[in-house]
């Protein structure tokens, strides 16, 4: 029933646990301490343009309350040091 | 465990998937000439591109994965949205390419007397209706939301309007006979998570709104299968309610003598309790201060004119659209004077009250700034909002829209 076609995931620059989509191209982020943190782990169930398109209007508080949702409603396994380090990237480069 | 039942492009080719159609060659991505709706943040400008998925016209691209795709605004100059141009929305990423031949959907659980799988040739052998039907996200203009909630930043469009054909939800559940305990029919797509600890994305109907005559299990669209990324090879149309209950890839009909639970029915998709004039009710589903998300509120769109068009002195011709929850539209109004004046627009074709409504109006350009603003009431009276109705999920933005021209 389903047919599906694996690739070579290593062409997606960094994002060593994503596998890309239809069409999807590589999301450039901006370099900073963490940003390896949220390609493994952000980018492991969605494309990182969810970060870009969501700024930047959310402040720390406002990241905090994504990555926690995505930890506690959306079951991402990530550690609690992960996320300080995918919070502190995200307030840093795409905060308010 | 992450999944890898991704649809995956490999390196510089594209891959022919056997028996789904599915063409993973064509797409082209452009971060240049994204005519983004007026008003969304700022960080989508560089997020944003045109880009063709597979099947489909560009789009803009909002997310790659889940694909999150909208309709830029010169593909509403219709009232029908062609199929290659409709809008695109996931809430999760592991999606199948689905055989038509192998396709079943299940009907059973406790509210029903028995069960049953139903085949695709099966579902087209029972009673066939036609629906021409809005299906709006109901995050759709959440990206102008001021101030911005997170989410995805949707313009204006997440929405789209098709001739939908299919079997009467209601003769479906009809074969396995709907016990009177019966309070909610839940729904499941073949599309699921990327990591099998996300919930999966699982609605229901209350059985008033599930066994109406115009909910569909739809296989039909303008006339043609539905595209893979709108559901193929059937889903449900709830028409005159947000695309949340229109679930894609329909794989499973249960119905529940309990409410359905999951994060996808609570905390999402959920309306602050008497803020908007709703009137079809999820009772069921209610709690003291939430209630889902239920009927479209009344809207229109400008689809002739962007802010800032250069058009010439003398007589002007704006057109766009409007739509409510299925009540029908009684009027769309105009003003040239900031909200002093209104003068009736022209309405089009109708139809039905499901439906985009075209409209125009014609109006004489003076030399300089000339702002016109929309206004559309449905036939139960309701109308647009001056001002928004603020919510955290930026649902139900129906507020009037302007457009200012320069004429010279």
């Amino acid at each position: 029933m389903r047919v599906v076609a694996f690739a070579m995931i290593a062409a997606f620059a960094g994002a060593g646990a994503a596998a890309a989509f239809a069409g999807e191209r590589p999301v450039e982020l901006k370099p900073g301490p963490g940003l390896d943190k949220v390609e493994g782990n952000c980018g492991a169930c969605h494309s990182l343009d969810y970060i870009p398109m969501n700024s930047p209007f959310l402040n720390a508080a406002g990241w905090n309350a994504e990555v926690t949702k995505m930890i506690e409603a959306f079951g991402a396994p990530i550690d609690d040091a992960d996320a300080k380090a995918i919070v502190d990237y995200l307030a840093e480069n795409y905060g308010t | 465990m992450v999944t890898r039942r991704w649809l995956v492009e490999t390196a510089g080719a594209g891959v022919a998937l056997a028996g789904s159609g599915l063409d993973l060659t064509l797409f082209a991505a452009n971060a240049a000439g994204v005519a983004m709706s007026p008003g969304v943040p700022a960080g989508l400008d560089g997020a944003a591109a045109m880009a063709a998925l597979p099947g489909k016209k560009p789009l803009i691209k909002l997310s790659y994965r889940p694909p999150n795709y909208e309709s830029p605004l010169e593909y509403f100059d219709t009232p029908i949205t062609p199929n290659d141009r409709f809008y695109v929305r996931y809430h999760l990423s592991d999606i199948p390419s689905i055989d038509a031949q192998t396709y079943k959907i299940a009907v059973g659980g406790e509210g029903v007397n028995g069960q049953t799988v139903i085949t695709f040739d099966e579902l087209k052998e029972f009673p066939a209706y036609e629906v021409v039907a809005v299906n709006q996200c109901s995050g759709n203009r959440r990206g102008l939301s001021k101030p911005h909630v997170a989410g995805v930043q949707w313009g204006y469009g997440a929405m789209g309007c098709a001739r939908w054909k299919g079997a009467r939800l209601k003769d479906l559940l009809d074969k396995v006979g709907l016990k009177k305990e019966a309070i909610e029919i839940a729904f499941n797509g073949a599309d699921g998570p990327a990591f099998d600890k996300t919930p999966d994305f699982i609605k229901s109907l209350p059985v008033w709104k599930a066994i109406d005559e115009s909910t569909l299990v739809a296989y039909g669209m303008n006339g043609e299968p539905l595209p893979h990324f709108n559901g193929y090879p059937a889903r449900l149309i709830v028409p005159g309610w947000t695309g949340t209950y229109w679930m894609k890839h329909l794989v499973s009909i249960n119905a529940l003598t309990q409410p359905q639970g999951g994060f996808w029915m609570n905390p999402a998709y959920r309306i602050p309790v008497g803020k908007f004039p709703i009137v079809a009710r999820f009772i069921t589903q209610e709690s003291a201060t939430t209630t889902p998300i239920t009927e479209m509120v009344v809207n229109s769109l400008i689809t002739s004119h962007v802010d800032g068009a250069r058009v010439k002195i003398g007589k002007i011709t704006v057109r766009g659209l409007a739509w409510d929850g299925g009540y029908g539209i009684r009027t769309v109004e105009a003003s040239t004077d900031g909200g002093q004046t209104w003068a009736a627009a022209t309405l089009g074709d109708d139809l039905g009250r499901y439906g985009f409504r075209i409209w125009s109006f014609v109006f004489t350009a003076k030399p300089g700034k000339n702002t016109v603003t929309i206004n559309a009431t449905n036939k139960i009276g309701q109308t647009q909002t001056a001002a928004l109705l603020f919510n955290s999920a930026g649902y139900h933005n129906n507020v009037m829209q302007s457009v200012t021209m320069n004429a010279a």
